[in-house]
């Protein structure tokens, strides 16, 4: 088993804005757009070195993203950067129809997903976006899971022509990829190899599923851990290979089970090769003020929970079996 | 012949074209694409400088956004006879499989279209968003964007009048259809806009007025006056009083037409009155 070690923590909307500071030396064309979050959203040394490459929007999410659509007209990249609530919710048509219908170039940032933005409570914290996302065509959704993988993804999507939706969050969370990891658009990566059981996380549910991985193996369970950063397309392979040795699986997110990566994964079971799946996922509800590792553990989104729905998958498996 | 007697002849081909497509699928919107004949015609054949054949990223091009995208029939009329696509291709208009969607979009390709709308209150924002790009690309050419009165009500809108005139975007000419109509009846029956020229001024926009909204001459001294006026860190909004179902008697000074079509009788009359002039596609 692999061991991943936590390289000093650190936030993925930093990786953003690092990533965003990176392509605007880079690129000429990246240009970005910000609704009143700049600090946020980590995008100050953007602003600082192409200053005529910034838009400051205002508190106007609708406008944003339609002057995003727009800019895409000769050329630019857009980048939009708010929170993921306002970034999807709160302007769902405005994305509908002048970026995805339209099949614009623009890559809309979301920071603060799920519950780990904490004490605002549900007002701000949005467990409904990657379904929302994930349902309009031509739409590609990544939720990256550390610093680095969101900085890599940030950098990746300039060159990804059409329509993005990249999620991350707010805390500081243990930052374990390296160059070595990789990212690719569309590409899942397996992180440990394993017989058992599969676990297949996204976001910051990936540290907690390494974790879960490593407690299991002291109790000679051997889970496969696959980190799905891009939900839509949907890597098939990996997860079809990986059922293929395992015969079971337990997906991981900070979102709704409903409209969530795991649904897109029963989904592809369903069609392709059927076995015992378990949620690890909020069960159709809001959210609620609290420190992010508070809010974690009250709503099942941690090693724990990870380990409790590998034991009943297991069962299920065994059941199957006999 | 002079230059207005060919683009109203122009403006009586396209009313044709109109009625007959929406005619054929029994669809479409006849009255608000009828009202805004002439302006359409002004912009593509006289004070519009624009490439042929089409690009998305329209570069050193003036370009156009029709944010109200019911009117589909009029632009579709324009861009045909303009050559951005076959005339012939006007008969597929609503039917399936085809470029010309009930409300216009880029997902079918069709030359002419750099946005899709419908959905309405939209189209200014993009046409911002791409004034911005122009700036950026050192791109002297115009943005124009057409939005319905209706429209207005919005809220994007006022989002992008705001940002347009705070962050000096000159480079942009939006023109209203102050036709005064909407699907449920008057936009006073409907929502009481009060002044729209005083609310534009009070947002920071130079407001100009073509009285005349269905007079060619008219329209184009406007939009030659609103261009004199770009680069002078102000957004330009012309308010162009047109009347729903303009050129054909019956359709005029009514909402009734505003997403009906006519029956085979009515299309007679309609036609009627205003006879061929380019030839019927």
């Amino acid at each position: 088993m692999k061991k991943y070690t936590n390289q000093g923590s650190n936030d993925t909307r930093s990786g953003f804005g690092d990533g965003l500071t990176e392509l605007g030396r880079t690129n000429p064309n990246v240009v970005a757009l910000c609704a009143d979050l700049i600090g946020s959203l980590k995008m100050q040394k953007f602003i600082d070195e192409n200053p005529e490459r910034f838009f400051q929007i205002g508190i106007a999410e609708a406008n944003m993203i339609g002057i995003a659509a727009g800019l895409t007209i000769g050329g630019k990249i857009p980048f939009t950067g708010t929170f993921a609530n306002f970034s999807t919710g709160r302007v769902y048509d405005q994305i509908r129809q002048s970026i995805a219908y339209s099949g614009k170039n623009v890559k809309i940032c979301a920071s603060h997903a799920g519950v780990t933005l904490g004490e605002d409570g549900a007002t701000h914290q949005i467990l409904e976006d990657i379904g929302m996302m994930k349902m309009l065509p031509g739409m590609t959704v990544i939720n990256p899971c550390d610093y680095n993988q969101t900085k890599a993804a940030t950098i990746a999507i300039a060159d990804f022509n059409g329509p993005v939706y990249l999620r991350f969050g707010r805390p500081k969370v243990p930052n374990f990829t390296t160059h070595e990891t990789g990212f690719e658009v569309g590409k899942g990566i397996l992180l440990n190899p394993g017989t058992d059981v599969t676990i297949i996380a996204t976001g910051h549910l990936v540290w907690e599923a390494l974790k879960a991985g490593e407690e299991l193996e002291r109790e000679g369970i051997y889970a496969e851990v696959i980190n799905i950063h891009t939900i839509k397309p949907l890597d098939e392979d990996i997860i079809l290979k990986s059922i293929e040795k395992t015969g079971c699986l337990v997906s991981a997110e900070e979102h709704n089970y409903l409209g969530g990566m795991g649904e897109s994964i029963a989904g592809l079971l369903a069609l392709k090769n059927p076995c015992p799946i378990e949620f690890v996922a909020t069960q159709d509800t809001f959210g609620e003020s609290g420190t992010p590792a508070q809010l974690m553990s009250k709503y099942g989104l941690d090693k724990k929970a990870i380990m409790s729905k590998v034991a009943s998958v297991l069962k299920r498996k065994l059941l199957l079996n006999t | 012949m002079s230059d207005i007697k060919i683009l109203n002849n122009i403006c009586t081909q396209v009313r044709r074209d109109i009625l007959r497509m929406v005619h054929k699928v029994n669809s479409g919107h006849p009255g608000g694409s009828l009202g805004c004949v002439e302006f359409f015609v002004s912009l593509y054949f006289s004070v519009m400088k624009i490439e042929i054949p089409f690009s998305m990223n329209g570069k050193n091009e003036d370009v156009f956004f029709l944010s109200n995208g019911h009117i589909s029939p009029v632009f579709y009329s324009v861009l045909a006879r303009k050559g951005y696509f076959p005339l012939e291709e006007l008969n597929t208009f609503r039917l399936i499989n085809s470029r010309l969607q009930g409300h216009p979009t880029t997902h079918e390709g069709l030359p002419g279209i750099r946005i899709a709308s419908g959905s309405l209150g939209q189209g200014l924002s993009v046409a911002i968003g791409s004034a911005l790009t122009k700036k950026l690309n050192n791109d002297p050419k115009t943005v124009f964007v057409l939005l319905g009165d209706g429209e207005l009500q919005e809220g994007q809108n006022w989002e992008a009048f705001m940002y347009a005139s705070g962050k000096g975007v000159d480079n942009i000419i939006a023109t209203i259809d102050l036709n005064g109509k909407q699907i449920d009846g008057s936009t006073n029956e409907v929502l009481p806009m009060g002044d729209i020229a005083q609310k534009l001024k009070a947002f920071g926009w130079e407001v100009l007025a073509v009285k005349e909204g269905n007079n060619i001459e008219k329209i184009i001294e406007a939009l030659k006056l609103a261009k004199d006026k770009l680069g002078q860190k102000k957004p330009i909004a012309i308010l162009l009083h047109s009347e729903m179902g303009n050129g054909v008697d019956f359709m005029m000074h009514t909402h009734a037409w505003h997403g009906k079509a006519p029956n085979d009788e009515q299309l007679k009359d309609a036609l009627a009155q205003n006879k061929e002039t380019l030839g019927d596609y």
